[in-house]
């Protein structure tokens, strides 16, 4: 790791530091919808300054509508989003975006659009009317595609890109717009499991260097543990726990919150809570010292314990 | 895989990066030039192609032109035969197919990109038939004249876009351009009803209304169509600098803050293009569904407005030309022309599945 940042993005807010987290983006009560099912139900979320926040939850749990709703991209049916302590529908949009950015899920570039070009659209907020792109539009577009290692494929066509490096363009992009927090719908989708470590390396690197605070939807319960300084678990609209993924990653919550029994356990590399799923197919045990096919299991829906002898 | 900067090895850290920062800013500047440099290039191609048709329009023909001669008519001079040729054929066929050409040019294109499909263009999805239909009702049944036909044409195009965006919501994909084809249908049927009604019509005026000519317009509503055009596409051009971020999908867009908003006013321009252009010319087959991706390919692939202009300028210039020569005894109008090149196009077009399958 050998980028370091002179410029801090943000003054005073860098690193992860201080005991207890101030908050700058919060859901209060907040109720997102459509027509008249709810998806999000009266929910209050602070989001700690200057961490890495992870949304999880299983599918149509309202995660991604979470997300949305504090992006501002879903106006809130009740309750509001408070950016800095202001509900963020009234802001400007314009003076929200160079607070608050956002990468949806699966952007898609432009036909023909190059790396440079893509990434310079990350500057629009800080155009005025008849702002024009001047040197420090330059730096800010440099600096992210340093950072995101994507330099070297500046003049590329972004169509013709690896899914690996478009997210990561993708991500310069949302850099290029130099704000304080940066809210991710699933940047680890499509990604192989390398690209997706790669990818949320990538954005520890920036929380940690650049203090940008972050907040994003993952799929990957392990991963999420991993990553994430505080850890928040979506269930039906509501939130059933927050805190350090040690905290909330308990074999209860995940039953709960995903409907399946497992075990937790130790990450062998990170020493975060890691989830290891207990299906209904069990694999067949095989016996050291037979050679013949076991008959067919017993049912196993009374019997979890043989996964012991497994592990 | 981790973060690595390539670096001098021998350099002190502090100078080294001082070093890659600048290398850097010379990367990004370089990258951003040359996608610039090339549309510029393009524009330069495009406007040298305009003007020579534009010529090649008003100077050749059955009677050919001198410049010297072409530069007396403007001055005023009385040319036996001449004069009037220049002045009341070719000249304003010409000049309407430019201003026609701009206004579905770039019409057409805002639609393609800001639905993000190709199909989606206004003359394929009804809008150009809509402003059609109310012009010729305006003409025929109310007998109005000059500009209240083009407001009564922005009316026509304005109902079937927000018919069309009613039954299709706000995306581009079949269900909009399936609408689209109904209403088109639909509106070529009120055109010739309306036909039907009036007791004096000839194949000429009938074929303006259907599929667009340039032939025998009269000055005042070219001068309505310029001065329309002088108001519409600086707005445009102010407009379109939100279109970086639009182009990038409703949430990435409302991520850098430019909201729906934003579009909706983009794409109201391109309605209001299209209809005044429908209302000094008719709904010129095609013109709009072929500029904007004709200059797209152009222009690697990219979009961009301006030259989408211009390649319509061009392709109704050339097809008015080729409808006026190429059958010795007949007189096509520019919109059977036109037509004739878009249909195969369309075609391709679909063999290539490039119309609306990218998930927006």
């Amino acid at each position: 790791m050998t980028v370091t940042d002179g410029r801090t993005g943000s003054a005073g807010t860098t690193g992860t530091g201080g005991p207890t987290p101030t908050t700058r983006l919060a859901a209060s009560d907040l109720t997102l919808g459509y027509a008249d099912t709810a998806v999000v139900h009266g929910l209050d979320l602070e989001v700690p300054h200057g961490q890495v926040t992870v949304i999880v939850g299983a599918n149509a749990c309202g995660k991604s509508t979470l997300l949305r709703g504090m992006a501002r991209l879903l106006r809130p049916a009740s309750g509001a989003v408070l950016l800095d302590g202001e509900a963020i529908h009234r802001l400007p949009s314009k003076q929200v975006a160079r607070t608050l950015g956002l990468l949806p899920q699966n952007p898609v570039a432009p036909e023909g659009v190059t790396v440079a070009d893509l990434v310079a659209r990350g500057r629009h907020p800080h155009h005025g009317t008849f702002g024009r792109w001047t040197s420090a539009d330059d730096d800010a577009v440099a600096e992210a595609l340093t950072l995101t290692d994507t330099l070297g494929l500046a003049d590329r066509v972004v169509d013709e890109l690896s899914g690996g490096q478009r997210q990561r363009v993708w991500i310069a992009m949302a850099l290029a717009q130099g704000t304080d927090l940066l809210l991710l719908d699933e940047p680890t989708t499509y990604l192989d499991v390398a690209h997706q470590v790669e990818m949320l390396d990538l954005l520890s690197e920036l929380n940690a260097r650049r203090g940008t605070t972050i907040v994003m939807v993952l799929h990957d319960l392990n991963l999420s543990a991993r990553y994430a300084d505080h850890l928040v678990a979506l269930h039906a609209g509501r939130v059933v726990a927050e805190g350090t993924p040690r905290e909330v990653v308990t074999e209860e919550l995940v039953r709960t919150v995903f409907g399946l029994e497992n075990r937790v356990i130790d990450d062998p590399v990170s020493h975060t809570p890691m989830v290891v799923p207990v299906g209904r197919h069990q694999p067949r045990l095989r016996r050291r010292s037979g050679a013949q096919p076991s008959a067919p299991q017993p049912p196993t829906d009374q019997h979890p314990a043989p996964l012991q002898e497994t592990r | 895989m981790s973060l690595t900067v390539h670096r001098p090895v021998t350099a002190s850290p502090a100078p080294g990066r001082a070093a890659d920062a600048a290398d850097a800013r010379v990367v990004v500047r370089r990258a951003r030039r040359a996608p610039r440099r090339h549309l510029l290039r393009l524009v330069g191609v495009l406007v040298v192609v305009l003007v020579g048709a534009f010529a090649a329009r008003v100077l050749l023909g059955d009677y050919t032109v001198t410049i010297p001669d072409f530069v007396r008519i403007l001055g005023g001079e009385q040319i036996p035969g001449a004069t009037y040729i220049v002045m009341e054929s070719k000249l304003p066929r010409a000049v309407l197919a430019v201003l026609a050409g701009l206004a579905f040019g770039i019409g057409g294109a805002i639609f393609q990109t800001t639905l993000r499909n190709p199909l989606a263009s206004p003359d394929i999805v009804g809008v150009s038939l809509g402003a059609s239909a109310a012009a010729v009702s305006a003409i025929t049944l109310a007998g109005w004249s000059g500009w209240p036909v083009s407001a009564a044409a922005v009316a026509g195009a304005l109902g079937v876009a927000l018919a069309v965006r009613g039954v299709a919501g706000d995306h581009g994909g079949f269900r909009l351009v399936l609408a689209g084809i109904g209403l088109a249908a639909a509106m070529q049927s009120v055109i010739q009803y309306v036909f039907t009604r009036v007791d004096e019509w000839d194949v000429q005026l009938v074929l303006r209304w259907l599929t667009g000519s340039v032939n025998g317009v009269a000055w005042p509503s070219i001068g309505l169509l310029a001065l329309s055009l002088a108001v519409l596409l600086p707005a445009t051009a102010w407009a379109a600098r939100s279109l970086p971020a639009t182009e990038l999908g409703d949430d990435t867009a409302a991520g850098l803050g430019v909201g729906r908003g934003r579009t909706d006013v983009l794409m109201l321009l391109g309605v209001l293009l299209v209809a005044v252009g429908v209302a000094a010319a008719g709904p010129i087959a095609f013109v709009a569904f072929l500029s904007g991706p004709i200059a797209r390919a152009l222009n690697r692939g990219r979009t961009t407005l301006l030259a989408a202009g211009l390649v319509g300028a061009v392709i109704v210039l050339v097809g008015d030309h080729v409808g006026a020569y190429a059958f010795a005894d007949l007189n096509l109008p520019v919109g059977v022309v036109t037509g004739a090149f878009g249909a195969p196009f369309l075609l391709w077009l679909l063999a290539r599945g490039h119309t609306g399958r990218r998930v927006a």
